[in-house]
């Protein structure tokens, strides 16, 4: 990561620095870093909300109150189900789309700039869009169904079978351009020369894809999953519009638990240990992906 | 969340616009030419094309169809929306949606609140990370290293973790539901990623530029203001509308922090059209959510070509 510095950029360096570093530095330390120790500590506190200042340590019972419960291992199961259920298609998709994009296509402009707009939209408003899609009378996905003859009165979104693959469906809606157009840059970096002398050499599609497209696209598309995943992990809006958790928890994805358990029924202490339960697995995730990305960083 | 970027760091290069056609223009002419290079029949090659035009259709109407349908909803009457049989596109196109969006929600209020946060959040985010931005840039050491990470950490972490303890200082600070109590964690929020977009364009900037200023005896602050400060202006707007951007679609803080209807920020009053779920409320629902998006397709579409160099940047090389 260290390339080469301009020697005298770095002895100019001096300690005026620092006035210029405090700006920016300062309210991160105060109101990002200080939260999130204090929202650690908060974990092993009863604190509830209204009575934060006689809040007591009580050490790990919080954790083993979650060890306990079967609610939140639920939502965790679905958490999991949601994060890798989202980020597996919209990456497979994703890299479909980047290829087929990276061809001289007709119509390819539109199908570019459509690509921006689930990405610019606020996520209360994709989730308020698919709503009325999924409607069970006035929606057009059952209008659509029963013109082709299959079924067309399901209630999608309050189905206990149906809920969490029609909300799943939407998270990979709402990401998939991004991941597609990350991966189309990604692409655009991979020199055409390689490509050229690997068709001339009578490499089909799929060896050339294998040999000169993916080892030059693998560290982007690494930090595209790996990125992917802890996102979805974290999602909110878009559930929390779509169904709120509903139909009977079947959608409550861990970040719904406890926002609810903290801001619903004031739980700080007990909520605030979900989240570092949440952080210490997305810690994992973050560790997979730094040392890929370490790795990647070697290989070039 | 609404940063859905990938954590990303501007460099040079960055600004590039996602441009595929290196390869010569391969329509219906010059395709005798390359199919015997690549040692194939011209049938599998019209073959070929022909599903990747069928799947570049499937595409466009998986993500065309929802944006159509809520433009549709928006624009058709009661009578429609009741229908058992909706149509496509409305027979009878109204534009009573709006007016009763904004009859049923405080609609203009609440965008003026969304406009204040964001414009107040990307002006103070952007003030305070250029010269931070401009010292990382040029200095590589522990601090930068930590820095850089930090941006990456952050932007993964569950806010709740966080809003919990923000809120209870907020709370002791008498900032909950008021502006500025939003408009500080904005700030904060979009401060690691204003940093790393930054740190990015000033690494574009030659270093050369800034010994020469000193050589001319321009201070430290001097060289910032009158050299390197001119240069940055585009990354310094780009940076500026993304935090807006992100303001504008924020949904948890917001929700969490303010409480009362003429505080709320215009994705929370958007929710309120879910309350009641009768069909009659799906019209101007649908029109409020199209209005909603309006500024944020705009802003974007300005940035758009930016934001795609930098990811593929950033994305490639840490």
């Amino acid at each position: 990561m260290t390339s080469a510095v301009a020697a005298p950029a770095r002895r100019r360096a001096d300690h005026g620095a620092w006035f210029l570093v405090l700006p920016a530095l300062v309210p991160i330390l105060l109101l990002s870093v200080g939260p999130l120790l204090y929202g650690i500590a908060l974990a092993f506190t009863d604190a509830q909300s209204g009575r934060t200042a006689a809040a007591q340590w009580t050490g790990v019972l919080n954790f083993q109150d979650l060890l306990h419960d079967r609610l939140f291992w639920e939502s965790f199961r679905i958490g999991l189900l949601w994060a890798v259920g989202v980020t597996v298609p919209q990456f497979l998709l994703g890299l479909g789309l980047a290829l087929l994009l990276n061809q001289n296509l007709r119509f390819r402009w539109l199908a570019r700039s459509l690509a921006i707009i689930p990405w610019a939209m606020p996520e209360v408003v994709v989730a308020i869009m698919w709503r009325l899609v999924y409607h069970p009378d006035a929606g057009v996905l059952n209008e659509t169904l029963s013109g082709l003859g299959l079924g067309g009165d399901t209630d999608w979104l309050s189905g206990l079978a149906t809920a969490l693959p029609a909300v799943i469906l939407v998270g990979v809606w709402a990401g998939m351009p991004q991941t597609t157009v990350t991966l189309l840059a990604g692409l655009q970096n991979t020199p055409h020369e390689l490509h050229e002398a690997a068709a001339l050499d009578g490499a089909g599609a799929w060896r050339r894809f294998r040999a000169v497209t993916w080892p030059a696209l693998r560290p982007v598309a690494l930090s595209v999953s790996a990125l992917n995943l802890i996102w979805n992990f974290n999602a909110f809006a878009l559930v929390y519009v779509l169904t709120g958790g509903g139909p009977g928890g079947r959608t409550r994805l861990p970040m719904l638990f406890a926002y609810e358990e903290a801001f619903r029924y004031g739980q700080f202490g007990y909520a605030a240990a979900m989240g570092c339960v949440m952080v210490a697995v997305i810690s994992v995730l973050l560790a997979g992906y730094l040392a890929g990305r370490l790795k990647g960083d070697d290989a070039r | 969340m609404t940063s859905r970027i990938h954590g990303t760091r501007r460099t040079g290069r960055a600004g590039r616009t996602p441009r595929t056609p290196r390869t010569p223009r391969a329509g219906r002419a010059g395709r005798g030419a390359r199919t015997r290079r690549a040692g194939r029949t011209p049938r599998t090659r019209r073959a070929g094309r022909a599903a990747q035009y069928a799947a570049l259709a499937a595409y466009l109407v998986f993500l065309g169809f929802p944006l159509l349908w809520l433009l549709s909803t928006a624009f058709k009457p009661p009578r429609e929306l009741g229908s058992l049989h909706p149509t496509w596109l409305p027979e009878d196109p109204t534009l009573d949606n709006f007016r009763q969006a904004f009859e049923e929600q405080p609609l203009l209020h609440a965008a003026l609140n969304s406009l204040t946060a964001a414009l107040c959040a990307a002006v103070i985010a952007v003030v305070l990370a250029t010269p931070t931005a401009f010292v990382l840039a040029r200095r590589r050491g522990r601090l930068a290293t930590a820095a850089t990470g930090w941006v990456v950490v952050s932007q993964a972490f569950p806010f709740v973790l966080v809003i919990i303890p923000l809120f209870l200082v907020l709370k002791n600070l008498r900032l909950i539901n008021s502006m500025p109590g939003l408009i500080l964690v904005y700030v904060v929020w979009s401060l690691p990623f204003a940093l790393w977009m930054l740190v990015g364009y000033v690494r574009a900037v030659p270093p050369e530029l800034e010994e020469a200023a000193a050589m001319d005896g321009a201070g430290r602050l001097r060289t910032l203001v009158s050299v390197v400060a001119p240069l940055l202006a585009p990354g310094i707007v780009a940076t500026a509308l993304f935090a807006f951007i992100t303001a504008w679609n924020e949904f948890f803080f917001a929700l969490v922090l303010l409480k009362t209807p003429e505080k709320q920020t215009l994705p929370v009053v958007l929710t309120h059209f879910l309350g009641a779920e009768g069909a009659a409320d799906l019209g101007p629902l649908a029109a409020a959510a199209f209005l909603a998006t309006l500024p944020s397709l705009v802003v974007f579409a300005v940035i758009q070509k930016r934001i795609t160099g930098g990811l593929a940047a950033g994305a490639v090389k840490s």
